[in-house]
């Protein structure tokens, strides 16, 4: 893929020595990072969890017996990402499955709005597709209002609703704080796919954020 | 460009991919719309917040297998290395 490259960290080259000098409790720190998201990613690939778990477990030990060639030209969750979904992908093909596996990423064809069509003013003679009903500013929400459990909780069930691609960009990205460079290396995803998938599942978000947010403000 | 439009174009213009022209018309717009204004800094917060949400935790039984895949990984290449 195009662009600049995120190199591995000084983190990553340390972690690295340590795995190839055996050092146990170094990989459990990279399993305990990223072993969540490759679970649901690789399910994302294959039918069921079980097969989900044994595509993770061939991964990790894929990254073990590949430290040797890791190099250190990109991060090192990125080969770790790149080794799972490669094998995801073959595992997905092997069991036949009737999608075709290049749709995991793409998005839904059908056209999805940031914002109900209903809040733009149609037809209107002066200003079309201008606010009916604009948003209100949150700027006047107070901090421990916006920063508290309940908040937190509206923003995580929207994330659980979001369809899988749309919920996988969103966290790697926004909970994870991935680039999207990296995102799209190690998903092999198009930075156009990421970019929408982003861009619907930050809009749900939002949504859910602005209807609660609401509930509160008369 | 009408604020229909520039909704869609958030995500775009926070990546920093648009082009020239099209990043100086949201601009221009957000200038003089405070619906916009108020959309984009209601994404902005949206990824802040999102931003504070727990990483998740591997439960406790997951983490065996994964062990065990190590530590014959391990022995196995000690055993190759003699």
């Amino acid at each position: 893929m195009a662009g600049p490259r995120t190199l591995a960290s000084s983190d990553d080259l340390a972690l690295v020595e340590r795995l190839r000098a055996g050092d146990e409790r170094a990989f459990m720190t990279l399993v305990e990072r990223y072993q969540p998201a490759m679970l649901r990613i690789a399910r994302m690939y294959v039918s069921t969890t079980a097969v989900a778990e044994e595509v993770v477990q061939d991964a990790w030990l894929g990254v073990l017996k590949g430290l040797d060639g890791f190099e250190g030209r990109s991060a090192l969750r990125t080969w770790i990402f790149r080794i799972l979904v490669n094998i995801a992908k073959t595992r997905g093909a092997r069991e036949a499955r009737t999608l075709p596996l290049s749709s995991v990423w793409t998005p839904d064809p059908d056209a999805e709005h940031a914002v109900e069509l209903d809040r733009f003013l149609s037809g209107h003679d002066r200003w079309p597709g201008h606010w009916a009903s604009p948003p209100a500013t949150w700027e006047t929400v107070p901090e421990d209002r916006l920063l508290s459990t309940e908040t937190f909780r509206r923003v995580a069930e929207a994330i659980e609703r979001l369809p899988d691609n749309q919920r996988e960009v969103i966290r790697l990205r926004d909970v994870l704080g991935w680039s999207s460079q990296e995102v799209c290396n190690a998903l092999d995803l198009s930075e156009t796919n990421q970019r929408v998938l982003l861009h619907r599942a930050r809009a749900k978000v939002r949504r859910a954020l602005e209807e609660y947010l609401a509930e509160g403000a008369t | 460009m009408n604020c229909r439009t520039l909704v869609e174009l958030v995500t775009d213009y926070l990546e920093g991919a648009l082009g020239e022209e099209e990043r100086a018309e949201v601009e221009a717009h957000l200038a003089q719309c405070d619906g916009c204004t108020a959309y984009l800094e209601q994404i902005r917060t949206t990824i802040r917040l999102t931003g504070h949400l727990h990483k998740e935790q591997i439960p406790p039984e997951a983490r065996e297998p994964l062990r065990r895949i190590f530590r014959e990984w391990d022995a196995g290449r000690s055993a190759s290395d003699r």
